[in-house]
């Protein structure tokens, strides 16, 4: 494998990793918050995508710049966690808080069956593309290898300003720090007068955004199609899995061990392209089933 | 006369959690048919010897015998296996289950690989579990949720759960504690006796001294990970090292 | 009694409704099949574990039937007992490190493993078919080769009976001994150790036992099938299996069942009225039973058919 071909797939890697963890993101906030795995956050990166391509398709419409499709897909998946993330939160998880953790995962996978249909009645089966903004901003050569700007810019910019933005927030505000308190336990925040409804709320509907907004700055990149809310359901649960359930770093790490991994597959034995998240995550889990960084024991006997 | 086998045998055990020693090179035996009750404050190392002799924990030096036996870092289902009983100072039942089926699935344990595919009600030692239930005044309650009991009796259901198995050495952590003052004498009157005629020795962690006083044959008292008195009930009670360090925290 | 009288007057509508509306055979056929599976995952759910992987013995023992079939004449009945062999021992072997995982572990490694051999069924498209599946040739059945209609009869009063001995033989594991110290698993680990009872292995027993239904149920499929295809092992069907479980009830072997027809019916009834929306409706149903009914449909007939039932099977 020559340089350039290992220039590639690094680049590849590490665009595929950034929308990997920013999709991870969303989802071990969301374990961490409210201790339940949310089988239905494929669906939110789903319809982010779906959203960001009807404004994509909108703004062609229109006539308007292309350009505008790259707040427009920030915006879109912004809205489309605070309506989903909301509705998720109030409608489902805070009310399944106290119950059997079985029907807790049943009950997120409702949702997630009820998301897809609900998904195909709105946008139909054919594949939707929203590909100008891409070729709008061009290509980037460097030594001799040659990829988009959208792709090794921008995806992994909003993903870097999206860990930093939550390490920031969670770390420095006070409203962060009761996130953090509601995570690590929410019966001693809540004596200490934290409001631990609105906080997950909160947290929810950002980590909803996040996932969505996976689906959206994906959008340009290729095809939204049914199915795809599934495929990165099982994605984005083996980064969590692998960092382990509720780890913010963690899940960047492993983010870039997957990406990069399914990346070089593909250079190298692409048929291996598709196991590589799973047999890390197998690999992972078989030694250190807690995931490589939490600390928490696991219930291994 | 010759000296007797000891049951239970510790040489030099040691274990300390970050700082804190919870055992400090323990030697210790114990002989057939005697009833030893522990007694020490809270974080003196009590349930950490149980632990060990009974494979819960490992230790970081020294050794447990049973019967002869080295049993040092054995599990606690092989150490089960080899005839030692176990109740606990929370009770550990199976809470989803009737008070008769917990004693059933403890029984079942004898039942080996066929014997355990047949219905549970049909167990072979089905009748133990019926003697069982009777013995320890658990009879009226046997068709209720074992989570449904008050401390208590569920205490009594995890010593019963122990007993069923007819176990050579019995160990109880706290026997007695969330059991009423008038029923406890009554209770330890009949496991007692239940215990002897099974020739059961056994091993108890009490707080009463009363209760220790009537029923104990032996007495040890922990201090700080070592036992720093041992012998008969009345002989330690009157230790002035015990009174200090024990009894005046109970 | 009352509940016997229940499953003979089921297995008599089941029996009886395809001689009068034919097309029914397939969805029965379907039902019975992943009813199998189901029974599967309620082993595991005694222990209170779930897994969100079981699809992929289902999966393995249609790969199973549709491989030996390709290759050779091999009656239905051998390609059945094959598949079913082929997901036990893979449920076994894989068991052997599975069973030291509890709750979300369990569950992680199972849907782990089931997306590797999803992945591999997917890609390694020469030898498996790709994402297009398999597709085999109608075999004898007990040594006749038969027509489309009469293959299907006979494959269902098969599956019909051999649903109903598996029942049986479930429910009975389930009051033995045995399936008592699964369920034990449940609520007390320690206190089963410290009983002398491996927790290890009796899980191990359930686990396999759950991957052997799988297989059973996958290989039923296959064969009304006539296609085996990656999507058999997906993580949604795993779900779905799971779905079904405590929609039909997972306190007694039949809940597999009454889910599975249940689940198989709604989904018939709504493409036939609004094609594409099953999932919403199911989705629905499943919210419904989780806030309102979390012992399942049996659960809720309980109290009709069995009027004093054993409080150890009011469990969900």
């Amino acid at each position: 494998m020559n340089a350039s071909l290992l220039l590639l797939a690094l680049m590849d890697g590490i665009s595929y990793a950034a929308l990997l963890f920013l999709v991870a993101l969303g989802l071990t906030l969301i374990f961490g918050v409210m201790n339940i795995l949310n089988l239905a956050h494929g669906s939110l990166y789903a319809w982010g995508g779906y959203v960001a391509a009807t404004f994509g398709i909108v703004i062609a419409k229109a006539g308007l710049s292309p350009l505008l499709i790259l707040p427009a897909l920030v915006i879109g998946a912004v809205l489309t966690g605070i309506v989903l993330g909301s509705i998720l939160e109030i409608g489902l998880l805070r009310r399944i808080l106290t119950k059997d953790p079985i029907l807790q995962l049943l009950g997120t996978f409702a949702a997630f069956m009820i998301l897809e249909d609900l998904q195909r009645l709105i946008w139909g089966s054919q594949p939707y593309f929203v590909s100008d903004v891409v070729s709008l901003l061009g290509t980037l050569t460097v030594a001799d290898v040659t990829y988009t700007r959208y792709q090794l810019l921008v995806i992994p910019s909003v993903a870097v300003v999206a860990l930093l933005g939550l390490r920031w927030f969670l770390n420095r505000t006070a409203l962060g720090r009761q996130v953090t308190a509601v995570t690590h336990h929410r019966e001693i925040a809540t004596a200490m007068g934290v409001n631990a409804s609105r906080v997950s709320l909160l947290t929810i509907v950002i980590g909803a955004a996040l996932g969505a907004l996976g689906g959206a700055l994906a959008a340009p990149t290729t095809s939204i199609t049914p199915g795809i809310g599934a495929e990165m359901m099982v994605l984005s649960f083996a980064v969590v899995a692998t960092a382990g359930l509720g780890q913010i770093g963690g899940a960047a790490i492993a983010a870039l061990m997957i990406g990069l991994g399914r990346s070089f597959a593909v250079y190298l034995f692409p048929e291996v392209e598709v196991l590589v998240p799973y047999l890390i995550m197998v690999a992972v889990l078989l030694i250190r089933p807690q995931g490589m960084f939490s600390r928490v024991a696991t219930r291994r006997i | 006369m010759s000296k007797q086998q000891a049951i239970l045998s510790t040489r030099g055990l040691s274990l300390s959690f970050g700082g804190v020693v919870a055992a400090d090179s323990i030697d210790f035996d114990l002989y057939p048919g005697e009833r030893l009750a522990v007694v020490g404050q809270n974080g003196a190392g009590k349930t950490t010897f149980i632990n060990i002799c009974t494979g819960y924990l490992k230790p970081q030096s020294g050794q447990v015998f049973l019967e002869g036996a080295d049993i040092t870092g054995r599990t606690p289902r092989e150490i089960t296996r080899r005839g030692v009983g176990r109740s606990f100072q929370l009770p550990q039942v199976f809470g989803e289950h009737t008070v008769r089926e917990c004693l059933l699935i403890a029984a079942s344990a004898k039942a080996g690989r066929t014997g355990a595919l047949r219905p549970l009600e049909q167990l072979p030692n089905a009748a133990d579990v019926e003697a069982t239930l009777e013995l320890l005044q658990l009879a009226p309650r046997a068709g209720d949720l074992a989570s449904s009991l008050p401390e208590g009796q569920r205490k009594l259901l995890d010593i019963a759960m122990a007993l069923v198995l007819n176990p050579r050495l019995l160990i109880m952590d706290e026997p007695t504690s969330g059991v009423s003052t008038e029923e406890k004498h009554l209770l330890m009157d009949v496991l007692m006796r239940a215990l002897d005629e099974r020739q059961v020795t056994s091993i108890f962690v009490e707080h009463d001294i009363d209760i220790v006083r009537t029923h104990a044959s032996r007495l040890a008292a922990w201090i700080a990970g070592r036992i720093a008195a041992d012998g008969p009930p009345e002989q330690v009670l009157a230790d002035p090292v015990v009174i200090e360090n024990v009894i005046g925290e109970s | 009694m009352r509940l016997r009288l229940f499953v003979i007057v089921l297995l008599a509508i089941v029996l009886a409704l395809p001689a009068y509306i034919p097309w029914l055979k397939t969805p029965i056929l379907l039902a019975l099949s992943n009813g199998l599976a189901v029974l599967g995952v309620i082993a595991l759910l005694r222990a209170g574990q779930v897994s969100f992987g079981n699809a992929m013995f289902v999966c393995l023992a249609g790969y199973t039937v549709a491989f030996t079939a390709r290759a050779a004449q091999v009656d239905a009945l051998v390609l059945i007992l094959l598949g079913t062999v082929a997901a036990t021992l893979a449920g076994a072997l894989i068991g052997l490190f599975m069973v030291r995982y509890r709750g979300i572990f369990f569950g992680m490694l199972n849907l782990a493993f089931s997306m590797v051999l999803f992945s591999v069924l997917g890609k390694f498209g020469a030898v498996t078919g790709g994402t297009d599946g398999l597709r085999f040739d109608r075999p004898t059945l007990g040594f006749v080769q038969m027509q489309r209609d009469g293959f299907e009869t006979t494959l269902l009063i098969i599956a019909v009976f051999v649903a109903l001995v598996a029942g049986i033989l479930v429910q009975r594991y389930f009051r033995s001994a045995r399936g008592q110290q699964l369920a034990a698993i449940k609520t007390n680990e320690t206190r089963l150790e410290y009983l002398g009872i491996s927790a290890k292995r009796v899980f191990w027993g359930g686990y396999v036992l759950a991957a052997a239904l799988c297989g059973l149920g996958g290989s039923f499929f296959a064969l009304t099938q006539g296609l085996v295809t990656p999507e058999m092992g997906y993580w949604v069907r795993s779900g779905e299996i799971v779905f079904i479980a405590i929609l039909g009830g997972s306190g007694h072997a039949i809940g597999a069942f009454i889910g599975a027809f249940v689940f198989e019916f709604v989904k018939l009834y709504v493409a036939a009225w609004l094609t594409g929306a099953w999932q919403l409706v199911l989705g629905a149903i499943l919210l419904v039973m989780v806030f309102a009914a979390p012992t399942g449909i049996f659960g809720l007939l309980e109290r009709l058919l069995r009027p004093a039932p054993a409080l150890s099977e009011k469990r969900a």
